[in-house]
């Protein structure tokens, strides 16, 4: 017989789990350039390596602390955005999906290479790195919470950190977009051309908005690896489709659509991949094995992406009235 | 900023600005703009190849010319929304080649585009306010805190619905610019132009479909410009409108200048008239079909 | 650039999130998080040698690991499936190198949930070919995958061209021609000739349903580029591990793969190489023919000009759209089906693999213009190929990206594309 419970509790942990809050900190950095600035950034992945490499290398390798390797992290992916801004912010919208998709490769396989073994761990990857962060956890040891919400103190640490640093970037986010900052930013999306005939740089909005959603892109990766560690092959193009997919979910260029989405996403599919292992286990899918299952649930988020983007282009919590006008 | 002196009846025409003959290229009395050999070049067709041309100032400028002759053209090189091959311009004296398009907006010299550039998923006010200039909102670090930018916003607010009730747009602040008329986009267009209290004004082609209802007010914002001391240099294919308001007229065929001079004397340049019975004497018509039509007739070749 | 089971990692991962915690140890990767363990002892006349670099990779994962100094090495591995397992020779001590069964090894396990994998090392000297040799040889090499990423980037641009569509899905009409490939010659014993025109037949179909079932009621409903191409991206995904569902994650050999390289001087080539390029140079004559000399052909550039023109002279917009897809759908298989060989071996994400490539070739070339395409297909395909003359070969796509990256820079319209209006 199927456990239910288990299932449903499955699910439930994923509603404040750190990679929920990962995913939606990277998909409100991409909110800020896909949604609000209109660049099709399709290197969110890069910016997330860079800021679990460039935490964990500094930590491991160069003896940082927390604030300094964090502080590392955020320099890398700012000017990660400045090669990839400069040469293309110029261009068309199309031309930096290709150029950022590329240089994310390029970073995740510059981190899983041979060459650079020492430094990145290669295809292995990186650990060892949480020593810092567990060391600032001020609550005693111990397990709290109830029910499926159990947890030890640097579960608890983890997840209030980094559900913190979510709910601050998005009161921050919601400040500056409406303020005249994010009036030039919503231009920019909708005719940059417009916008510059207004004495507008456009050129250097476009950059702030470039990097800072990558900064948010780059602390996402760092709370992404503090549960596991870090693996190269983790930031592979379909992490980026996944941000994607979650942002489309809440709605592009809404604060807390990514948030939602975010838990969303990772609830359903949690629910879903725990309800098809344990069908196949009951045998009810015969024709199935547990590995194919969970290939599924790729298909499924393709077919969402799809779906949400034909039918519901403003996301779950895009303003209706914006729909009469999409393009 | 509210004198709503509406013309009535004949414009007053600003004469007399001109030095010498009214020749291609003259010299002007006072002039705002002052471009030399600018040329460009798409594939191997000239589109721009203008050897001088003054804009004066205070005035009010039709540029005119058939479908093709580089209007368009002229107005990216100017604005800096295209690069020349060769060339050089000063406005108000100091040199602009090679400035950015934003640069150029700051100083002072704001232009609208042929196809209507509103910002759909704006609303009308947000439109109007990103008009505005020097905002210290617009610096990220400065966004975050309102206390710095607030008092600023309020004082664009009240300048962008005085505008807009001159626009007859004010009842439309809230609706998204998506919402509006193709002739409303316009208005809005020209109106957020105007939040930036530009000193020369760059239309291209404003009048273009809009309703002949709506012509005779946008005949009067413009008129309205002059009379606040603005410069104004607009693209029109409309003789009548021409007539009615252009100070000056500046001809232009296949990229260059071929004749200048005030509207009623230009018609009769026989080069004028070459120059548009070379092509196909339709200009009443505003759009561009007859490009259309020839296009399709060189695809159809291509075919057989 | 096999794409894993990231999802699947994650969620296993954040469901024990602080058992994965310990350090991986040199010699030991995955065997806390995974069941299945591949084994191996690496020795050369009766001596463990020690930090020989292993790599294991199949069934959507992939790890590698160096032998500790007792020359013994281990990596967990998700699942029962078939592993390629490759030896690293440079990683050998001089004077080494394996003898026989060669340095890739395809691991199966049986009854247990251990697979033990040797490799048999031999005296020896790597065969040194002079660097004029090797640069022929890449040269070569690089020009073979040029051509045939010209020929799906040629489908890719005229797509591009004609409908404005970044088609992330190309790469799933690549898998596809493989795919089929396979299908028919392997699994149903076609004869291979045959198993190729059938799967570019049925490439072409793809192209034609895609079209007909997503695209075209999507142009009609008018969604923009930008949702377009995102739409794009979730086809890709779907696609992509629909096929995974039904080939697993394993690779498998097209007939004929394995032909022994001729020599010709400093060239080696295998037949297969050399009908490939054959193969690729008479396509793309053909394509060229139909789309300067044929009446369709002019139309499409006509459409790829400027499509509300094209359909104010008569041409029938939707109906070249079709025909563009059904090519480039066709054209798409058969690189696949090139690829396969050249790669070797038939994936479900092989065509994921070279689709930033192609994209990349595109790009160089100019968005839109499909000689432009050929022309980046071949500077990508010979940059790949030449730069594992200087870089790692775990390396030799950056190179093409970087050079991508560099071309925006200099010349962002690309080689052969023409500058936007504005206003
Ligand atoms: N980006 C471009 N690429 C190629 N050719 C161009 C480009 N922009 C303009 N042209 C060509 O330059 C010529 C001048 O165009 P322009 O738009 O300046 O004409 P115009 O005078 O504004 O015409 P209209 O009255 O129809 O608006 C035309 O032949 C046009 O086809
Ligand atoms: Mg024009």
């Amino acid at each position: 017989m199927i456990d239910w419970g288990a299932i449903f509790s499955n699910a439930a942990v994923e509603l404040i789990s750190p990679t929920t809050a990962a995913y939606a900190l990277a998909a409100l950095g991409l909110a800020i350039h896909f949604g609000y600035t209109g660049l099709l950034n399709f290197g969110q992945a890069g910016f997330m390596a860079l800021g679990a490499y460039g935490f964990a290398i500094s930590t491991l390798s160069f003896g940082f602390p927390v604030w300094g390797a964090v502080l590392v992290g955020i320099g890398a992916s700012v000017i990660f955005a400045l090669i990839l801004g400069i040469p293309t912010l110029r261009l068309r919208a199309d031309y930096l999906a290709i150029v950022t998709i590329a240089a994310a490769e390029i970073v995740r396989l510059l981190f899983t290479t041979n060459t650079f073994q020492s430094l990145t761990g290669s295809a292995n990857g990186l650990s060892g790195y949480k020593g810092g962060f567990a060391g600032l956890n001020p609550i005693p040891e111990g397990r709290y919470g109830f029910g499926p919400f159990e947890y030890n103190e640097y579960d608890w640490w983890l997840r209030i950190v980094a559900w913190s640093i979510v709910v601050l970037a998005c009161l921050f986010t919601w400040q500056i977009m409406r303020s005249p900052w994010g009036r030039v930013i919503k231009g920019i999306r909708e005719d940059e051309d417009a916008v510059r005939a207004l004495g507008k740089n456009v050129y250097s909005y476009k950059m702030q908005s470039l990097i800072l959603g990558g900064v948010f892109g780059t602390i996402a990766g760092m709370i992404f690896v503090l549960p596991r560690a870090v693996v190269p092959s983790n930031y592979q193009t379909s992490l980026t489709f996944f941000i994607y997919a979650i942002l489309l979910l809440g709605g592009a260029s809404t604060i807390l659509g990514p948030v939602i989405g975010s838990m969303v996403f990772w609830v359903l599919l949690s629910f879903f991949s725990g309800f098809i292992a344990r069908a196949v286990e009951a045998g009810w899918i015969p024709f199935m094995s547990s590995i194919q299952a969970g290939q599924l649930r790729f298909i499924l988020v393709g077919v969402a992406i799809m779906l949400i983007v034909i039918f519901r282009p403003q996301g779950i919590f895009g303003n209706k009235k914006e729909l009469a006008f999409v393009k | 900023m509210s004198n709503n002196t509406v013309p009535s009846g004949k414009p007053v025409k600003s004469t007399d600005l001109h030095l010498g003959e009214a020749s291609p290229g003259c010299k002007k009395r006072d002039p705002i703009l002052v471009a030399d050999g600018v040329s460009r070049t798409f594939g191997g067709l000239k589109a721009v190849d203008v050897d001088h041309v003054e804009i004066p100032r205070g005035a009010i400028t039709a540029l005119i010319g058939p479908n093709g002759a580089g209007k368009t053209t002229l107005f990216n090189l100017l604005t800096g929304f295209d690069k020349p091959d060769t060339g050089s311009w000063t406005f108000e004296g100091r040199p602009l080649s090679g400035m950015p398009a934003f640069k150029v907006a700051r100083m002072g010299q704001v232009r609208t585009f042929q196809l209507t550039k509103a910002l759909g998923l704006l609303t009308v006010m947000d439109n109007m306010l990103l008009g505005a200039k020097g905002q210290a909102g617009e610096n990220l670090f400065r966004a975050v805190f309102p206390f710095f930018w607030s008092k600023q916003e309020e004082a664009n607010r009240v300048r962008a619905l005085d505008i807009l009730e001159r626009f007859k747009l004010d009842t439309k602040k809230d609706d998204y610019a998506a919402s509006l008329s193709g002739g409303q986009r316009k208005l809005l267009e020209m109106a957020r132009a105007l939040m930036s209290e530009p000193s020369l004004v760059m239309l291209d082609e404003p009048m273009a479909g809009v309703n002949p209802a709506l012509t005779q007010s946008l005949l009067d914002h413009i008129l309205n410009l002059k009379a606040e001391g603005m410069t104004v240099l607009f693209v029109e294919h409309d003789m009548h409108m021409v007539r009615h308001i252009a100070d000056w007229v500046i001809v232009m065929a296949e990229g260059r200048v071929v004749a200048e001079g005030d509207p009623h004397e230009v018609m009769r340049n026989p080069a004028v008239i070459d120059a548009y019975l070379g092509q196909h004497h339709d200009e009443d018509l505003g759009e561009d079909p007859t490009a259309e039509t020839e296009h399709v007739e060189a695809i159809k070749e291509l075919l057989d | 650039m096999i794409f894993l089971g990231l999802l699947f990692a994650a969620l296993t991962m954040s469901t024990f999130a602080t058992v994965s915690a310990g350090p991986a140890h040199a010699d030991e990767v995955g065997t806390d998080e995974y069941d299945y363990v591949l084994t191996g002892n690496v020795q050369f006349d009766q001596k463990p040698l020690d930090n020989v670099l292993i790599t294991v990779e199949g069934a959507g994962y992939e790890a590698s690991v160096e032998t500790g100094v007792d020359g013994k090495w281990k990596v967990g591995v998700p699942e029962k499936a078939t592993y390629t397992v490759t030896l690293d020779e440079d990683t050998l001590p001089k004077g080494v190198v394996v003898a026989k069964g060669g340095s890739v090894i395809e691991a199966e396990f049986a009854l247990t949930k251990v697979k033990s994998v040797n490799f048999f090392l031999g005296e020896g000297t790597r065969t040194t070919v002079s660097f004029f040799d090797q640069f022929i040889n890449r040269f070569v090499n690089g020009l073979n995958f040029g051509l045939l990423l010209a020929l799906a980037a040629i489908g890719l641009s005229l797509i591009f061209g004609t409908t404005g569509l970044s088609n992330f899905a190309h790469a799933e009409m690549i898998t596809f021609g493989a795919l089929m490939t396979l299908l028919f010659s392997v699994t149903l014993g076609v004869p291979i000739w045959l198993a190729i025109i059938v799967a570019v037949a049925l490439s072409a179909g793809l192209g034609w349903s895609l079209d007909a079932v997503i695209w075209k009621p999507l142009r009609r409903k008018g969604v923009g580029l930008i949702p377009l191409m995102i739409v794009s991206i979730g086809l890709s995904l779907a696609l992509r591990y629909l096929f995974q569902i039904f080939v697993g994650g394993g690779t498998s050999q097209l007939p004929g793969s394995g032909l022994a390289d001729l020599k010709f001087g400093p060239i080696r080539l295998s037949l297969i190489d050399l009908a490939s390029m054959g193969i690729s140079i008479v396509v793309l004559l053909a394509v060229s023919f139909f789309l300067l000399r044929t009446r369709i052909g002019k139309a499409t550039r006509a459409v790829s000009d400027n499509p509300s023109l094209a359909s104010a002279s008569g041409i029938d917009v939707d109906g070249v759209i079709r025909i563009v897809w059904v090519l480039g759908g066709a054209l798409a298989g058969l690189s696949g089906i090139l690829w396969a060989y050249f790669r070797p071996g038939v994936s479900w994400d092989m065509g994921f693999q070279i689709l930033l490539l192609v994209f990349a070739a595109v790009t160089l070339g100019g968005l839109g213009t499909a000689f432009g395409a050929l022309i980046g297909s071949i500077i990508v395909g010979l940059f790949v190929e030449l730069s594992t003359l200087w870089l790692p070969s775990d390396l030799k796509y950056v190179g093409a990206l970087v050079v991508l990256i560099l071309v925006l820079l200099l010349r962002p319209q690309g080689i052969l594309g023409r500058k936007e209006r504005i206003g």
